[in-house]
């Protein structure tokens, strides 16, 4: 690695698993990044948890009948969501339901998918690789699903995203508008399982908040406008990506531990700034009392 | 008629809530709704906004059919508050009011910016209206839904408690602007309170709901003790202060916490 950043890029691109990872990890993070702040502005990061470890056994499944496991993920991600919607039904319980039924799934998905690599191969280096994801692994085929499944997710958010917004920060007003709230929080989370399913190619299972929560977090904290927040978000996530394939690379250290480490490091960057700035503002007020009490 | 209600039932998961209501409300009218805590007042606003079904009878709204997503009724329903890190502004959502029932991805229009604008001035949060909607007081946070749900144009607004968890000062605030409301524009109001008093004063008609049945007349005429007596089916004094505030006693409310109170 040079400081030559056109030789650099030249150096990038020269072998095809790397371009596929950047074409693969472009989509994922588009998708990504739109779907996650949807994901913070609801609150619902526990569900994108959940569906992401759901996809784990789905993706074993999947390599143990000899299938793509992209197919496997996004079967167990689509299957999760729509049980998660189901239980969710009862609409008085709310949130309350949604999350013991998450919780009651979760162990147990990740000890069918710990079997069902067992009863593959017994290898641990095909695990590793769905938990914390890769860039060597991503087929033409991969990327062809991906492009098709990243257009379908960002479709139906540019089509129901204005009422989605409306049915998360006031339901019952949405509601009596006629918004089909219910079936709109059905919607996002199929929307978020396909989300889930691809990004799970590139920052794994376990990492996966990195680009499908941290990003639109950062974005919320820096602007309450809905536009520029979904903006700022898709932005951050395809700069997550792109700069944790490089790294990854160009260091040979595995990527998604690139990736988590720029989210985090924005994140609490961001809070930080946060935080001095209303400490500043606090202390010039408190200092206003002050003068105002003397005068 | 603004609001015609003829015989209505509502059942709700097999329970009669209350039957046989019929209720006529004049355009322009300001429409007070009482009664005990679980009694249906809610469930009243809900089954005219079309969204709780009646089991019997017909509920008419501007002379058609109740409907969900009727332009010319605004809605503000029952809650506390706003979560404190609701990330959204004020403006944004007196806009989704406007057009957040709508698919397809918003694009800027200058007719619906300043449409919202002249709502949020009409309301007095011009001050407010940029900041998170979390971070506003209660009182401000009415304002701003009381603009969302004028912003269609419409000519009812359905209050469900706006007065709750409010002080003094801007329960008198609140009230004086929805009152202002009504007679400037012509908006018949249908409010659900908990204490008529600081609504009294320009009440034209009272709703009150209690033991399965809704009772409508004039404020003199449904809160006396006889005819609360004999719709709670048990003793209840009616006691007027020197000041002119009334008094309901012995009602025997249950014992209830709000999220329970639908």
């Amino acid at each position: 690695m040079s400081w030559d950043l056109l030789a650099d890029v030249q150096l990038l691109l020269q072998y095809h698993f790397m371009q596929n990872a950047l074409v693969a990890g472009t989509l994922v993070a588009l998708l990504a990044g739109a779907a996650g702040y949807f994901v913070v502005l609801r609150g619902q990061s526990f569900a994108a948890h959940m569906l992401s470890q759901v996809g784990f056994p789905g993706a074993a499944g999947a390599v143990l009948v000899h299938v793509a496991p992209v197919f496997g993920l996004i079967a167990f991600c689509v299957a999760a969501a729509l049980g998660i919607g189901w239980v969710g039904r009862n609409l008085d319980a709310g949130h309350r339901a949604e999350s013991a039924a998450v919780g009651s799934i979760l162990a147990f998905s990740l000890g069918l998918g710990l079997l069902f690599f067992r009863l593959y191969a017994g290898s641990a280096a095909g695990i590793y690789t769905f938990l914390f994801g890769t860039i060597l692994g991503i087929a033409d085929r991969d990327v062809q699903l991906t492009l098709v499944v990243a257009l379908l997710g960002l479709g139906a958010l540019a089509i129901f995203g204005r009422q989605l917004t409306f049915a998360t920060v006031d339901p019952d007003v949405a509601e009596a508008r006629g918004v089909h709230v219910r079936l709109l929080s059905i919607a996002f989370l199929i929307v978020l399982a396909l989300a889930v399913a691809i990004t799970v190619q590139i920052v794994g299972t376990l990492l996966i908040f990195a680009l499908l929560v941290a990003p639109g977090a950062s974005a919320l904290q820096l602007t309450a406008r809905p536009a520029r927040a979904l903006a700022v978000s898709v932005v951050l996530s395809l700069a997550f990506t792109w700069l944790g394939l490089a790294l990854a690379y160009f260091s040979d250290l595995p990527v998604g531990f690139f990736i988590t480490s720029l989210a985090f490091a924005v994140y609490v960057a961001i809070r930080a700034v946060k935080g001095a700035l209303a400490f500043r503002n606090g202390s010039l007020q408190l200092r206003g009392t002050w003068f105002a009490a003397e005068a | 008629m603004a609001v015609a209600l003829e015989r209505a039932s509502v059942s709700l998961g097999g329970h009669v809530v209350w039957r046989d209501a019929s209720l006529e409300v004049a355009a322009g009218e300001f429409v007070a709704i009482l009664g005990p805590n679980g009694a249906g007042k809610s469930t009243l606003l809900k089954a005219l906004l079309g969204v709780v079904p009646l089991s019997a009878g017909t509920a008419r709204v501007f002379g058609r059919p109740v409907r969900r997503g009727n332009d010319a009724v605004g809605y503000l329903p029952q809650r506390r508050r706003f979560d404190p890190d609701l990330r959204i502004r004020a403006l944004d959502l007196v806009s989704l009011g406007l057009d957040g029932d709508r698919l397809g991805v918003p694009l800027p229009s200058p007719a619906n910016a300043e449409r919202v604008r002249e709502m949020i001035e009409l309301v007095g949060a011009g001050a407010y209206a940029g900041r998170p909607i979390g971070e506003l007081s209660g009182g401000e946070q009415q304002r701003i839904l009381i603009a969302q749900a004028l912003v269609t144009g419409a000519r009812m607004l359905m209050l469900d408690e706006p007065l709750e968890s409010l002080d003094l000062n801007n329960q008198q605030a609140i009230s004086d602007l929805i009152r202002t409301i009504c007679q400037r524009r012509l908006v018949t109001v249908l409010l659900v309170a908990h204490d008529i008093n600081p609504i009294l004063p320009f009440v034209d008609r009272v709703v009150y709901v209690a033991g399965g049945r809704v009772l409508c007349g004039k404020p003199e005429e449904v809160i006396r003790t006889e005819t609360l007596t004999r719709l709670y089916g048990a003793p209840v004094e009616v006691l007027r202060t020197s000041d002119g505030r009334i008094v309901v006693v012995g009602q025997h409310e249950p014992v209830s916490y709000h999220a329970a109170d639908n």
